[in-house]
């Protein structure tokens, strides 16, 4: 099957923006943590999302290179475009809410993005294989705090329970973009470049449903999915929060031009 | 009941071969947490292979006011230091 650069240029976005936006958002918790060890811990799968961020956006600014004659640095690319530029998912780009609201985004997040990465270490770009690589041992351990956390939150006290089951409803809706291709996704997908996402779906429920069971939460069964058509995130259609992370993230370099440390 | 996670001291053993030396304490509500809060707290700069964790309340030390009667009857006792024996100078980390 047949994909060209400016396709793959699409897809890396969509996997660099999620990553930045994500950190962003675990970002904002500095300072501002239930205790200082997970502040810290929050700060650390921070840094290793926008780490892994910077990866994706870096190919994604030469892929470009290749088919626009110039291509934008990662800088570029996460400072300088606007809200709809961005291709991340929606489940990223939510709030912090309160921590089990962050925990919940993680989890959901943390779990499907280790699946997404375990398949991409098999793409036939030999460069996406390899960041995939370096990011699955970081996932891994993401996979472990953030389950943690929904394991203890869930089955804590009362209150815990109670926030704990609000979030993984809350955020339920925003899952079922994980799992949606579009037919560019279905055509890097035919040319395993990438992963088939509609695939990671039995799995992702599998060990979301145990780890729910385990926890003493329920399982949300809400049908509506936004965003899991061809009108979401990963096509620049978000809600309204992006815009007010970037008018904070990227702030100085829009006040600032080419701010450097 | 306090509401305050428990305490736990945190050994890091920075290469194989070496000892756990103590790094420090930290606040976690059980034992894997607290594994995984000294992997994020103290093991950040690629520091350690392996952790330990205890709980504070599990350490026994000895008494601050005890000091005269443990520790200063070996002030006079030099005899006791290796130092009277040349080395030779290969042997560095003895």
């Amino acid at each position: 099957m047949p994909y060209d650069d400016a396709e793959l240029f699409e897809y890396l976005l969509r996997l660099g923006d999620t990553n930045v936006v994500m950190a962003q958002r675990l970002g904002e918790w500095i300072g501002h943590g239930p205790i200082l060890e997970e502040d810290i811990a929050l700060a650390n799968v921070g840094l290793d999302l926008l780490g892994q961020g910077r990866l994706w956006l870096r190919y994604a600014g030469e892929i470009e290179a290749r088919f626009r004659g110039t291509g934008r640095t990662e800088d570029e690319l996460a400072f300088l475009r606007d809200g709809s530029g961005f291709r991340n998912l929606l489940l990223a780009e939510q709030p912090n809410g309160d921590f089990a609201q962050t925990m919940a985004r993680q989890f959901y997040f943390d779990v499907w993005h280790l699946l997404l990465l375990r398949a991409l270490c098999c793409s036939v770009d030999q460069r996406i294989a390899e960041i995939a690589a370096k990011a699955v041992k970081e996932a891994t351990y993401h996979v472990e705090r953030s389950t943690g956390w929904v394991l203890r939150l869930g089955d804590g006290t009362d209150e815990s329970h109670t926030r704990m089951q609000r979030a993984v409803e809350g955020l339920w809706m925003y899952t079922g973009e994980m799992f949606a291709a579009d037919p560019l996704e279905q055509e890097l997908a035919a040319a395993q470049v990438i992963a088939d996402v509609r695939l990671l779906r039995e799995p992702w429920l599998a060990t979301i449903r145990n780890v729910l069971d385990e926890a003493t939460l329920t399982l949300p069964h809400g049908e509506w999915m936004q965003g899991a058509g061809t009108r979401g995130g990963k096509q620049g259609v978000h809600t309204e929060h992006l815009g007010h992370l970037l008018t904070e993230m990227q702030f100085l370099q829009r006040a600032y031009p080419g701010a450097v440390w | 009941m306090s509401k305050e996670w428990p305490l736990w001291e945190i050994f890091i053993r920075s290469q194989h071969g070496l000892a756990h030396k103590h790094v420090g304490s930290l606040h976690a509500p059980d034992a894997e947490m607290a594994i995984k809060n000294a992997r994020d707290v103290y093991t950040r700069r690629n520091e350690g292979v392996s952790i330990w964790a205890a709980r504070s309340t599990d350490i026994v030390a000895s008494s601050p006011n005890a000091g005269e009667s443990l520790f200063e009857p070996s002030n006079d006792k030099v005899y006791r230091h290796p130092t009277f024996f040349p080395m030779p100078d290969e042997v560095k980390y003895l």
